[in-house]
């Protein structure tokens, strides 16, 4: 039985690390500035997670062979425990483990401790069940005034918002159903909610952020590879939560502006 | 064979009289595995209230922290997206000083109805079975303190008409919902001591031993007087935090 | 080997027992108040037991059709017919309320602490019995009112067991979320009144009613496993009792303490100003201390048992009392780790994540000694102890994930994914409940007088440790390549496509699984009557609960006061005439 349990325990654990090592199942390719640094860290992490895994595994399943009840084994030791040794391995646990938060706390600073940099690509992103809808300012700069009782999500686009038509600020506003952005330029999203949390989620630029009715969260990130990635919803949103998703298109920076003039001249 | 062996120690006349309300020091009572002692289950009793009053004043804690919170929360008008405060704080009802007036009185014959029945069930543990203990009369602070506790209570129910008749419900305000919030949390804990001391008081009925209610009651006490400065703490909340 | 009653050795005075009209110790008469009204902890510690195994099928059952629907979504069911997505969210919410509350609140501390706390510190009961059996009565009646959301209007709300508003503070946000989200707070704050109750009484208990001899620093650490947790549980209930409260006076009396202004299908709520994030501190608060509470009372017993099952001392018995203390405290100030994506400040969730890593340090030592437990001992691999090293290994998984989510940055790409589930999965949903399997097996003898059938046992062991491990690791998986948490289906994402085939394994792994539960409940109910005749100490251990008759008698022991002598880990002390020293014996004055 306590070979069993051996076997048993370290199969298990070289199995899953096996598919760890091996990515089968991996974070999606990154796609922002900020992805390699989050990648990096996610890597030591693990590496440093993995072995303590596999130790603490390893051992557990060998004690419970090496010491099982023989008539030859000798009698259990009558020990109570090591002071010395508790202390020892508190003390390695507590810097292994803070050390590591530590080492990622860069990153987090510099993902959310900074607003976004002047000249950033503006978009305002609003989740509503179960939809997401970008909006950009246009060439004033300026979002328009939204009402709440000028909302209408089946008419789509500008009136799901609510956008208030006689603010001057709002006629060039474009709203648009996929978010397009240019590629090599920050880009700061702000993000709303119209019903209930929704959570906007970028697995390629490893961006995630709860989208709250009643606050505006201010975020960015910088993307840096042209292509199409998928975005999903990542909060329980209701029913439809499993088909909220939406399309980020990362494209050259004349791509962007060619296609934002489209839309602004589509509003003519 | 039946007997009934008291162990009344000393200490217990000090704790008994209320002073300063200490538990009285911890014993080894093991030796006797029959019923548990008067003093040892008054102490118990007394643990275990002062344990429950700190899973009840959690919930107190929680409120305050939402108060706090909520005060203090700019909302984003969604038509202006501007960050507004929408904390006006409720013109709290005069009535509110002439009920707390009341929940004191009350604390104080409570504290009274305490006393006397602890020291009615001494007296009776020590004297001679078969030969009653001093049965002069007494007012029953008890009563009084049960009179004076709905009295409380429905002086709070007159403030909140009051308060709905100038307009402000439940819903109308976030500061109108927690003065009804906090008023109405407080008024319930103050139902459910109003209940035990009635429970107290019909002992006889319910088939309760004379020690027993005493407990009750001077557990009740404790809860009583924990009820009335929650009550004063509340009242300041509302009155002076915004 | 022999069983041997461990306490005939000991010298205990048969003591005369003196009646008193208010004296909750005589044996009660009629079945109402011996098996229904009870105020015999042992017979509410049983109640609690079953309300937990209905509790636990009910939301076992519930799994499987989730498991069923995420890999064939059109599926039509013979009784349930389709399963809708907010049939699946439904499922979802009320999977995860009721074992959280109803099982893993419930079974370790109600179940067990309820009829083993006592026994262990030498009491004849808890020290308020009524309260005790109103405590249960308020649980099982919040069980009934939460399995009523299902028959209600509109059914049971799909809010999932977090209930984050505006979701679950507005009726027209979704199906369920009328009368069926009302019926749900209704159940959650009786229970945290059942909790509260409950919590009072272990902790009065722990604290007054110790034999003599018995000092805290000689408890079993069961013992203070209950005790800690049920600290935990006095202060955490009563705040998620309080957001309760501000929720069904938001869905009900117009309040908005939660929900600001929102428009649902084009119509704006009759709310304004509230914060979302209001709920999500005050449940967090207590929601962390709570799966402290769903794991401390498994981790107790897992010290007991590899120390029985090893013939050795807990090597470092002050530092698991110390570290499980480290893990009540320092698990109220770790809630912000929940909220690390939900527009909380993030320098606040800086300061969570230190705190969340430093909690990571008693788990860590609890481990270590539970290793340094075995090492060097003679290992018994009976069915509790099999149990209870598949709990290391669970609990070693379950944590090992634990700080990658609670690095901020790493939580980026692993918040509300499947990471997520896999993780509290192999810490609560199966380290833990290994815990109470662990708890049965060990203690069936005492509580029934026979054994369970220990083929029987194994075979459970073996597919419950493997099928689980098949379930919930590869979830860790599915959840870095981004597989959102509470998707009913991963047909409408072009990303989630390939991660079909894994999910199908997992459900496979889970008919599996499930299945084996039934060996258990065959195994469990079949003892009860024909299980081989247990001695009064089965497994030669050394704590009060062996010094007694099988089944302990209404007051536990006979009328006798146990003093205690001993610590509660004394196996094979030089010099001692067997393995094992009762901590009930005088005659070998241990070093501790």
């Amino acid at each position: 039985m306590g070979l069993v349990l051996l076997v048993v325990i370290w199969l298990i654990t070289f199995v899953s690390t096996y598919f760890f090592i091996a990515k089968t199942w991996w974070l999606p390719t990154g796609a922002s500035a900020a992805a390699a640094g989050i990648d990096h860290h996610f890597a030591t992490t693990y590496l440093v997670m993995g072995i303590v895994f596999v130790a603490a595994q390893v051992s557990l399943g060998y004690f419970a062979w090496k010491y099982r009840e023989r008539p030859s084994a000798p009698p259990a030791r009558y020990v109570h425990g090591n002071n010395m040794l508790e202390i020892v391995w508190t003390v390695l646990t507590a810097i292994l483990f803070i050390g590591l938060n530590l080492m990622s706390s860069s990153i987090w600073a510099s993902e959310r401790f900074r607003p976004a940099e002047p000249g950033a690509t503006q978009v305002e992103v609003t989740g509503m069940q179960f939809q997401w809808y970008f909006r950009y300012p246009g060439r004033d700069g300026r979002f328009g005034a939204t009402k709440p009782e000028l909302i209408d999500a089946s008419a789509g686009g500008e009136s799901a918002l609510g956008l208030d038509t006689t603010d001057p600020a709002s006629k060039d506003d474009v709203v648009t159903g996929t978010m397009v952005v240019p590629v090599n330029r920050e880009v700061e999203l702000i993000l709303r909610a119209q019903d209930v949390i929704h959570s906007f989620f970028i697995p390629n630029m490893r961006f995630k952020q709860d989208a709250v009715p009643g606050l505006a969260i201010h975020m960015h990130f910088t993307p840096i590879t042209i292509g199409d990635y998928e975005v999903t919803c990542a909060e329980l949103c209701g029913l439809g939560h499993y088909k909220m998703h939406g399309m980020l298109k990362v494209v050259s920076q004349e791509e962007f502006d060619k296609w934002l003039a489209a839309r602004e001249a589509e509003k003519q | 064979m039946a007997s009934y062996t008291p162990t009344v120690s000393i200490d217990a006349p000090r704790t008994c009289t209320g002073g300063n309300g200490h538990l009285p020091p911890r014993r080894y009572d093991a030796d006797d595995f029959g019923p548990p002692s008067f003093d040892v289950r008054l102490r118990r009793a007394r643990l275990g209230l002062v344990v429950g009053l700190t899973g009840i004043a959690m919930i107190f804690i929680s409120f305050t922290s939402a108060y706090v919170v909520r005060q203090g929360l700019p909302t984003l008008d969604p038509r202006t997206n501007a960050l507004l405060h929408d904390w006006f704080p409720v013109p709290l009802p005069r009535l509110l000083l002439l009920n707390t007036g009341l929940l004191l009185i009350s604390s104080l014959t409570m504290e009274l109805a305490r006393r006397q029945a602890v020291r009615k069930t001494l007296a009776q543990l020590a004297s001679v079975p078969g030969v009653s203990a001093d049965a002069k009369e007494e007012i029953s602070w008890l009563a009084l303190t049960v009179v004076l506790g709905l009295s409380f209570l429905t002086g709070q129910w007159m403030a909140w008409r009051e308060l709905a008749a100038n307009g402000f419900y439940v819903s109308s305000s976030p500061s109108s919902s927690f003065v009804y919030l906090l008023t109405g949390m407080h008024g319930v804990h103050l139902f459910g001591g109003v209940v035990a001391l009635l429970s107290a008081g019909f002992a006889s009925l319910l088939r309760r031993s004379a020690d027993s209610q005493s407990i009750l009651v001077d557990v009740t006490g404790w809860y009583w007087h924990f009820m009335a400065v929650l009550w004063v703490y509340i009242l300041c909340l509302l009155e002076f935090v915004h | 080997m022999a069983g041997g009653t461990g306490g005939g050795e000991t010298i205990m005075a048969t003591r005369e027992f003196a009646a008193h009209e208010a004296h909750a110790h005589a044996a009660p008469q009629g079945f109402i108040r011996k098996w229904v009204f009870s105020l015999d902890h042992k017979v509410i510690g049983l109640q609690y037991y079953f309300l937990a195994l209905t509790a636990v099928f009910v939301g076992m059952f519930l799994s499987l059709l989730m498991r069923i629907h995420l890999i064939w979504p059109n599926i039509h069911l013979p009784l349930l017919g389709d399963i809708k997505p907010e049939t699946y969210l439904t499922l979802v919410t009320m999977h995860g309320t009721i074992m959280v509350f109803f099982v893993l609140t419930t079974a370790p501390q109600g179940g067990f602490g309820n009829y083993f706390l006592p026994i262990q510190i030498g009491a004849a009961d808890m020290a308020f019995p009524v309260l005790n059996m109103l405590s249960f009565w308020v649980t099982a009646l919040a069980f009934i009112v939460m399995l009523g959301a299902f028959f209600v209007t509109g059914g049971a709300p799909l809010h999932g067991w977090t209930g984050y508003p505006p979701l679950s503070a507005v009726p027209t946000a979704g199906p369920g979320e009328g009368p069926g989200a009302d019926m749900w707070v209704i159940s959650i704050a009786l229970f945290c009144l059942g909790a509260l109750m409950s919590a009072l009484n272990f902790i009065t208990t722990t604290l007054d009613m110790r034999a003599k001899g018995m000092s805290m620093m000689r408890m079993p650490l069961t013992c203070w496993a209950w005790f800690i947790t049920a600290i935990l549980g006095l202060l955490a209930f009563g705040v998620l009792f309080s957001a309760g409260i501000l929720l069904l006076l938001d869905r009900n009396a117009g309040t908005s303490f939660y929900v600001p202004l929102t428009v649902f299908s084009g119509q704006m709520v009759a709310h304004k100003g509230g914060s979302p994030l209001l709920w999500q501190h005050l449940f967090w608060f207590f929601g962390h201390p709570e799966v402290y509470i769903a794991i401390l009372p498994a981790m107790g017993l897992c010290s007991q048992l590899v120390s029985v099952f090893s013939r050795k001392p807990i090597f470092g018995y002050k530092a698991m009392v110390y570290a499980m203390l480290s893990i009540g405290l320092l698990g109220f100030m770790v809630w912000g780790h929940h909220m690390f994506m939900s527009g909380m400040s993030p320098y606040s969730a800086f300061a969570f994540s230190i705190m969340t890593m430093a909690i990571g340090v008693p788990s860590a030592i609890k481990t270590f000694n539970w290793l340094g437990t075995l090492w060097g001992g003679r290992i018994r691999l009976a069915s509790p102890m099999l149990f209870a090293i598949g709990f290391v290994s669970l609990f070693v998984s379950g944590g090992i994930s634990g700080p990658f989510l609670a690095q901020p940055t790493l939580d980026i790409p692993l918040h509300d994914t499947a990471f997520v589930t896999g993780h509290f999965h192999l810490i609560m949903g199966v380290a833990s409940i290994f815990g109470i399997f662990a708890a049965t097996y060990y203690w069936f003898p005492k509580m029934f007088g026979r054994m369970m059938n220990e083929s029987l046992a194994r075979w459970h062991f073996w597919l419950t440790f493997v099928g689980t491990y098949c379930i919930f690791m590869p979830m860790h998986y599915a959840g870095m390549a981004g597989q959102p948490r509470r998707y009913s289906q991963f047909t409408e994402l072009h990303y989630l496509e390939k991660l079909i085939p894994l999910n199908t394994f997992i459900t496979f792994a889970a008919f599996v699984t499930i299945s084996a539960q039934l060996i258990f409940i065959f195994n469990l109910f079949w003892s009860m009557k024909a299980g081989k005749k247990a001695s009064d100490n089965p497994w030669e251990a050394t704590t009060l609960e062996w010094t007694t008759a099988t089944p302990p008698p209404h007051d536990n022991f006979g009328g006798h006061t146990p003093v205690v002598y001993n610590g509660p880990y004394e196996y094979s002390v030089p010099g001692a005439p067997r393995d094992y020293v009762m901590q009930t014996d005088p005659a070998t004055v241990a070093a501790h």
